[in-house]
């Protein structure tokens, strides 16, 4: 096995593509275990741990652009405002230890469908900027997850950076499992209202081979709300709505029965937790709403 | 490959490293350090926990390889680093002469390895080095923790004898302990 230290990203590109097999290595918490229980061997290791620009992030227009090695402590400190669903997801991965070492980048590259950044970046709207030598390109979040831990990276790729989509309305995140910390998610549930476009999106994880949205119950639930004028008077959308709203959540899923979980189990949890961050998310809407209203 | 690292105040360097090592079995086969323990490998139970650069990390995902010029502190360094002085053992000779110290010795222990020992914070020990580290990093960072503070910075170290109320008392003891002495 060979170590790859490249400390400059140019190095790192050209590092990969030199050896297009081999596995970056960033906080460790994926590749490690890997490595450890003898699951992995492979011929180089990719150290991106001294490539400095990985490690920051930066405000760009309508996005917040994450390195790809910015720890979810990082997000969980200093990005609450502006990526509400992304912290809360960051707040519920593993252990303080962990969290301190642990990326968006990572979880994106393994494309586990448990991962926890997954929902939120389905919701929030996301880009994952991938580069190579041949160029850079962004990836469409939606287009991103291609089977269970596959995503549409190419073999001389790395990811650069994950672009997300700054919150206009109110972000939830939740994720069922047996204790608040070091828990795998059985299934996980995302909700972002998008009061600038007047729409929703959501993102499901651990329910299906990938991280997915419930595009027929965001259709639904967006009709529902324009025809209530929901969004002119902060007022919630009828109970009947919300309830089918849910039942369209759970029925996007494609679970299966494991370990953590029945696939009953976890298409009923996403009806649950889809009701409740949609309670949650349109509570603190309706505040904000009759606040601007009082103040105006 | 050969890594250059500081461990515990003290320049350390070892050979013959393998590539897919953890930075756990450098620390404890390499530079004779047992403190930081072996235990589940993946993360999940927090014994081997150490600070790198000043953070708390599980040494079982971290690459020794990543660890190359970077500073490391594990359980066996807390008293010296709170007393001001150089490390404690750092080598595999000198570590292999250690000796426990009976609690009344003349060399202080830090405070939260005191209020670990006053509290009755300790069973089996196991899990002992990695809460230490966990809670002496917290107590750093927020000196007059809340319960629910208590909770999540120590969320990542399994405990499996004492339940864990020990342990929050111990914390609570140090914390009251160090803001009297001001």
């Amino acid at each position: 096995m060979e170590f790859l230290r490249p400390t400059s990203w140019s190095e790192a590109l050209a590092a990969k593509a030199a050896h297009p097999e081999a596995v970056p290595l960033a906080g460790g918490t994926d590749v490690m275990v890997q490595l450890n229980f003898d699951h992995l061997r492979p011929a180089h290791l990719l150290d991106l741990g001294r490539v400095a620009e990985l490690g920051t992030h930066e405000r760009d227009g309508a996005q917040v652009r994450i390195g790809a090695s910015v720890p979810y402590t990082t997000l969980i400190e200093e990005l609450r405002e502006e990526l509400p669903a992304l912290a809360l997801a960051a707040h519920t991965v593993a252990s303080p230890q962990i969290r301190n070492r642990g990326s968006v980048g990572g979880n994106l590259g393994t494309a586990s469908p448990a991962g926890d950044a997954h929902p939120a970046l389905l919701a929030a709207g996301a880009e994952v900027e991938a580069e190579s030598v041949r160029g850079r390109r962004r990836i469409p979040i939606d287009d991103f997850y291609t089977g269970v831990k596959r995503n549409a990276l190419a073999p001389d790729e790395l990811i650069r950076a994950v672009r997300v989509d700054r919150a206009t309305g109110p972000q939830q995140f939740a994720k069922v499992g047996t204790r608040n910390a070091m828990v795998i998610a059985v299934c996980a549930f995302s909700l972002a209202l998008h009061p600038d476009r007047r729409s929703v999106r959501t993102g499901i994880g651990s329910a299906a081979p990938t991280p997915v949205r419930a595009g027929a119950a965001e259709d639904f639930l967006t009709a529902v709300l324009d025809e209530h004028r929901c969004w002119e008077t902060g007022r919630p959308p009828p109970p009947s709505a919300a309830a089918r709203f849910a039942q369209l959540c759970a029925e996007a899923c494609r679970p299966i029965d494991d370990v953590r979980g029945t696939a009953d189990y976890r298409r009923h949890a996403v009806a649950v937790l889809a009701r409740r961050t949609l309670h949650w998310t349109w509570t603190s809407y309706g505040e904000r709403a009759r606040s601007t209203e009082g103040a105006a | 490959m050969r890594v250059n690292l500081v461990v515990n105040g003290r320049r350390q360097e070892a050979d013959d490293v393998w590539e897919g090592e953890s930075l756990l079995f450098l620390l404890r086969e390499r530079l004779g350090l047992p403190g930081a323990k072996n235990a589940c490998e993946q993360g999940e139970c927090g014994s081997c926990t150490v600070r790198l650069d000043g953070v708390p990390v599980c040494a079982c995902l971290v690459a020794a390889g990543q660890a190359e010029g970077r500073e490391v502190l594990t359980v066996e360094g807390l008293a010296a680093r709170h007393a001001g002085t150089p490390g404690a053992p750092t080598g595999a000779e000198e570590a292999a002469r250690w000796r426990a110290r009976p609690a009344d010795s003349a060399a202080p222990l830090a405070p939260v390895q005191q209020a670990f020992l006053d509290a009755g914070a300790v069973q089996c020990g196991f899990c002992t080095p990695g809460l230490l580290v966990a809670a002496d990093e917290l107590l750093e960072r927020e000196p007059s923790p809340s319960d629910a503070d208590i909770r999540e910075a120590l969320s990542g170290n399994l405990c499996r004898c004492t339940g864990y109320e020990k342990i929050m008392d111990a914390v609570r003891l140090a914390a009251a302990r160090q803001s009297e002495a001001g």
